[in-house]
This record gives structure tokens, sequence and C-alpha cells, in this order.
């Protein structure tokens, strides 16, 4: 080698060695990572990927406000994240790989409660604060868990409106509950069965069936054979909608039917008339307008959702955007970055954002859970000659009155 | 009493349409002892162009059961080219791995491009009613086009030169060669029918339930159980093990809570692998 070249090798050789043990940049120095999976394939993508528009709305909202600001300085936000492929046993791994070589500074929970539960139990090991969107479930929140808070409903409430609804219109209602053999439907339909026999309510029918059920026609039958009044059940997304469409093919004749999830996405309205009077409980809809404290207003949010993905956003991105508010309320509220501080603002949370009240149990056997928010009921009705949404309960935040019994054929 | 024969109905119309899909795998499986793990996405493939046909550009829903039919025979064909011609006589392990491969790219094209929303074509056929017990038109039109198509199979494979030299292959492939039949050729074209029916049959479910890009897994597993209770490469045999799958849905329904059904339908499952390993309505020589 020529020594004016090794002369130059040296300089590029010292330059970069300078660079390497400079103390880390400014802008490192002021991020926060935050990871989750999210299933970019597999059966849970759509409702995942509405979670994960959530996320990814918040972040760009934020770092575009200037970030985070805690203990004088502004945090922009960095997230690191992994597809999970809707399989629980990648979740357990990915979380692990998080944590210990992204470095993630808090967590967001996966989509599911079966893969929240999963997930939980690395974030619990290594002490990290996870909030929690996409798991209703209360099981992981009766273990003692102390960095775990949930931001949705849990399931024991979802279809808690159903019931009052019904038994509004008919105190003395047969119900049957059809649901899928999965951790999250079992624990709705578990509460939802001691709330409708509480409420006076006759359940003729009370039978789970299995997730990769495809012919439903057997099943609706025998709700036929039940003189069941109304129908509550479902589970996640082509079940809910196959029942559905073969309650209405059979004409099942049900007064009322509320399912779960599958109806809160705007892809149900294709069942066309299948689709009418079908109510959803829904952690969120566009109709209902709380007075935040924190955080943008539902049309502000809505607005600019639109705007930015040239779709609505669902009660999924809405819950997705909201764990992102409610970790930055809780960060700017302790004024650090350091977890024990954030997760006690978490505990000491009562906030009103967009998405509703959110406040957090804080006894032992169910800290984190969601203690304040409420859902709606919402119901497909034909609205200007278009089917869609309507809010119908509770009564005051209806944004068109209830349809009871449902016709079209059901 | 009514309820409970009105399930059982139901289960027989909706099990023709499954044996109808089983026919495509078991005939696959009878030619060439290729066990083919495209099967359960060629059945959402025959849906998806059900959705694109029907519901995006507007052709009647049965209008599309020839082009896919058509349609889905080349795809078959070449199918068949791409994963299995080199591994014909090898191994079955390797045929499986090799359209198992096939199948994972499909499903992730098929979930890059289509996400795994839901889709349902809508169709609307006056159905019959029993009391208060109603048999949708579109269930009764599927089991019936079901039966039509198994049955010009037979008569494609027992009356036509090109379906007894399908049946020549499957009994003895170097016989057959010896006699001056184009095997490979053929090999090719029983993929391609094999393919064709479970895009048909994917067309006629499409038209019973919505769907997404993943419910080929559910309808193959079903495919698999059919398969078994009516023998393996037994066309006629799947059409019967069909029924019998609808009818044992049907039929366990009213009396037992409904998620025993899958547990008994599995337990025959193993009790007919061990009393009958060639399968209920298995016949030696029937392709």
């Amino acid at each position: 080698m020529k020594p004016r070249y090794r002369k130059h090798l040296c300089l590029v050789a010292a330059a970069a060695t300078l660079f390497a043990v400079s103390p880390v940049s400014a802008s490192a120095e002021d991020t926060i990572t935050i990871g989750f999976t999210d299933s970019q394939t597999g059966p849970l993508n759509v409702d995942s990927l509405g979670q994960q528009r959530g996320f990814e709305f918040w972040r760009d909202e934020v770092n575009a406000a200037g970030g985070i600001k805690a203990g004088g300085k502004s945090y922009k936000v960095k997230f690191a994240t992994y597809d999970d492929q809707s399989v629980g046993g990648r979740v357990e791994q990915l979380y692990t790989r998080l944590v210990n070589q992204d470095k993630a500074d808090f967590l967001f929970s996966p989509y599911s409660s079966g893969l929240t539960a999963r997930a939980a139990v690395i974030s619990e090991q290594y002490g990290k604060i996870m909030i929690d969107s996409g798991g209703a479930e209360e099981k992981p929140f009766e273990l003692g868990n102390k960095y775990l808070f949930m931001v949705i409903t849990s399931a024991s409430h979802y279809l808690s409106g159903a019931v009052d609804a019904l038994k509004a219109k008919n105190p003395h209602a047969s119900v049957a509950l059809v649901y899928s053999d999965d951790p999250f439907s079992k624990a709705v339909l578990t509460a939802t069965k001691q709330q409708a026999q509480a409420a006076g309510l006759d359940v003729v029918m009370d039978e789970s069936y299995a997730p990769s059920t495809t012919d439903f026609g057997p099943i609706v039958n025998k709700i036929i054979s039940s003189n069941a009044d109304a129908f509550l059940g479902g589970g996640h997304y082509s079940d809910g909608a196959t029942l559905a469409r073969q309650m209405y093919d059979q004409k099942a004749n049900m007064k009322w039917i509320s399912i779960l999830v599958a109806p809160g996405d705007d892809k149900f309205g294709e069942l066309g008339p299948a689709a009418l009077g079908v109510t959803v409980p829904s952690q969120w809809e566009a109709q209902v307008s709380y007075k935040p404290q924190f955080g943008p207003t539902t049309a502000q949010f809505a607005e600019a959702f639109q705007k930015k993905f040239n779709a609505k956003a669902d009660y999924h991105a809405a819950s997705g955007y909201t764990s992102g508010v409610i970790l930055q309320h809780a960060i700017e509220q302790a004024n650090s970055v350091d977890t024990d501080k954030v997760a006690a603002a978490l505990n000491g949370t009562d906030v009103t954002t967009f998405f509703g009240r959110i406040k957090f149990a804080d006894d032992p056997g169910h800290h984190g859970l969601q203690a304040a928010h409420q859902m709606v009921l919402a119901q497909w009705q034909k609205k200007d000659g278009k089917p869609g949404r309507q809010v119908v309960w509770p009564t005051d935040a209806q944004s068109a009155p209830m349809i009871y019994p449902i016709s079209a054929g059901h | 009493m009514l309820g409970i024969l009105a399930s059982i109905i139901d289960g027989v119309l909706v099990g023709l349409v499954y044996g109808l899909a089983a026919i495509g795998l078991t005939l696959i499986w009878g030619v060439m002892d290729v066990i083919n793990l495209t099967h359960g996405t060629m059945i959402v493939a025959g849906m998806m162009a059900l959705y694109l046909l029907a519901g995006q550009l507007g052709v009647s829903p049965y209008f599309t059961l020839p082009p896919i039919l058509i349609g889905g025979f080349f795809v078959g064909a070449a199918l068949y080219w791409v994963a299995i011609h080199r591994l014909v006589g090898r191994p079955p392990l390797m045929s499986l791995l090799s359209t198992f491969a096939v199948n994972l790219i499909l499903v992730g094209v098929g979930t890059a491009v289509w996400g795994t929303a839901l889709f349902n074509v809508d169709v609307s056929l006056p159905g019959l009613s029993i009391g208060r017990y109603t048999f949708p038109g579109a269930h009764i039109l599927a089991a019936v086009l079901a039966a039509v198509i198994a049955a010009a199979l037979y008569v494609f494979l027992h009356r036509t030169r090109t379906g007894k030299a399908l049946r020549a292959v499957a009994n003895n492939r170097e016989a057959a060669e010896l006699v001056g039949i184009p095997t490979t050729r053929l090999l090719a074209i029983a993929v391609g029918i094999g393919v064709a029916l479970a895009g048909v049959s994917g067309m006629l479910i499409g038209t019973l339930f919505p769907f997404t890009i993943l419910s080929g897994d559910d309808y193959q597993l079903k495919s698999f159980i059919v398969t078994v209770l009516g023998g393996f490469g037994n066309p006629v045999g799947a059409l019967m093990g069909g029924v019998a799958l609808g009818l044992l849905e049907g039929a366990i329904t009213p009396f037992v809570p409904v998620s025993w059904t899958l547990v008994i339908e599995f337990v025959l499952f193993v009790l007919v692998l061990i009393a009958f390993p060639g399968g209920v309505f298995s016949r030696r020589g029937v392709l």
C-alpha cells in the first residue's frame, strides 16, 4: 500500500473510532422504544391490523407534536415490532426478544386474549409495563401481575349492554347462547349467562362450538327447536358472519341477535340483508362523543385517521391509539420514563379520553383490569339506504332508535 | 322430531359438497400416490374466483362454474409440472413436502393481496320449508350440482378412452406405459381434474357460507376425514364418505352439545382406521 493511501486510511479509521466511542447522540438518548407483535398473517390479521394502525397513528401524531415530555426532555417514540403469525408460541419467543434484544422500554399487547395472556407472562417476568388493548379476558389480571394494564372493557361486560337492552324490550325473552369454544368467547358468555338469569331472562340453550366449525346448519336448526326469541354469541370473525348468514338463510326468525366481534367490522355489511338488525358490543363507535381531558376529540381522531389510512377507524384502531395516549399520559404524569414511576402513575390514572373514561382496578385480585370504560351496543341498520352501524344502547348515547323485534327473515 | 329430520337432510346436502371436494383429493392419490396439500388452498381459490367474478364483475354465481372448472384444470396441470412431476414414484413424504411448500407460498401471496378479511357472495334462491325449518335454495342447488359433477366424472372415468387410460395408469403405470399410454400427460390430467374439482367445490361452498383466505384448512381437514371414510383413491367412496359425514353431523347435533360433534367425528375417524384401514366404502379397482 502506498504511504499516501495509508495516511488516508488512518484518518478514516481514526474518525470511525472517534464516532464509535463518542457518547450516544442526543436523538438516540431521547427516544423510548415500545415493543409489540401484530398478526400480519394468520386468522387474527383483520382485527390486529386495526390495532396496529391505532398504535402507528398515535406514534406519528405524538412524534409530530414533539414527542412525550418528561423530566425536562422530549422523548420521540420508536417501535420494535414483529409478525406473530397469530400463533401463541411465537408471541412468547418474540416478546422475550423485544425485551432482551430490542431493549423495549414499554410494551403494547398483541391482538386477542389468547396471545395477550402469553405475552403477559413475559412482560411480568421482565418487569415491563404492557398496555393491553387486544385481550379482554380477565384471567391474566387475577394472577397478581403488577405491570399489566387493560384499556378496554373486559370480557365479562361485553354483552351486559345487550342483556339490558333485551330486557328493556322483552323482560321475559328466551335466550339461546351459542359461542365459540375459545377462552375469550367462553369468558364473555359465562358472564352473560349469569347476567341474563339475574335479569330474569330464560336461557333455553347454552352451547359452545369448535372454532373450526364451517357449517352451522344443524346448530341453527337446534336454535330454532329451542324456541329462543334471542340469540347471543359467536366468537371471532368467520364463525360470527357465518352464523348471521345461516340464521338468515334458514329463516330462524330471531327477534334479537347479538354477535361478538364480526359485526364490528365494516365488511360485515357484505352479508347484505343478513346483516340488518344484528347487534354487536363495541368498545368505541365514532357516533359517541366524550369530552376528553387528554388527547384528541372523537371528531379529530376519526377525521385524521380517515385521512391517513383512507379507511374508517374501527374500535380496534381506537383502542390501539388509546394504549398510546394512556401510556403518554402516565409518563407525563410521572415526569419520568422509569418503569416503577410510570406504573405508579398508571395505578393512579383516572382520565377521560375520546375512547371514554379510563381507570385501572388496584385491588390485588384484579390489578390492572379496566374499571371505568363502558361499551356501547351498535346495531346494523339502514340509514339513507345504506347499511351501517348505529349506536342503540345505552339510550343516552343513541345515534338511532333500537329496532326490536328485528325482521328481515332472522 | 322434525328438527332432527331437518338437520339430517341439511347434513346430507352439505355432505354432498364435502364429498365433491374430497373426490379432488382422492383422485390424485388414487392415480399417483400423492397427497396434495394445496387442496384446501385450491378450494379457497374457487371461492375467490366466485367472489371476483360474481361479487365484483356481476356474473351470475352459477355461471362461474364452467370458467372455474376449466381454469382449475389448467392450474392443476401447472401444479403437476411445478411440484409433483419430478417426485412421482418417490416416497410420498417428498410430494407431501413439495405441495406443502407450494401451499405456503399460495397462502402467503393470498394473505398479502387480500388479507384475511371476510368475503361473502349473496345468493338468493327460494328454499323449501318443512314447518319452521328451511332448506335454503343455494344448499339444494349446490348438492344437486355436486352430485351431477360426481356422476359426470364417473362416466368420464368409465366410458371415455382418456378415463379408461387414467384408470389403467392408476392400476399399473408400467403396464400402461408398455401398451403405449402417455402416462406423464395422464398424470398431469389427473392433477388438473383433481384441482378443478377442488375449485368447483370451493365455488359451491362459497355460495353457501362466507369465507376468508384461510378457510381452506377446515375444508381440507374435512376432505381428509371424508377420504378416510370413503377409502383412499376411490372417488365414489369419497362422495359416499361426504354424505356419511354430513349425515353424521346432522344426526349427532340435536342429541349432544355441539362442542362434542367434532370429538365424535374424530373418534369415528380413528375407529374406521382401525376397523377398515382401506375405508368403509373401499373397493378394489374402482379407479
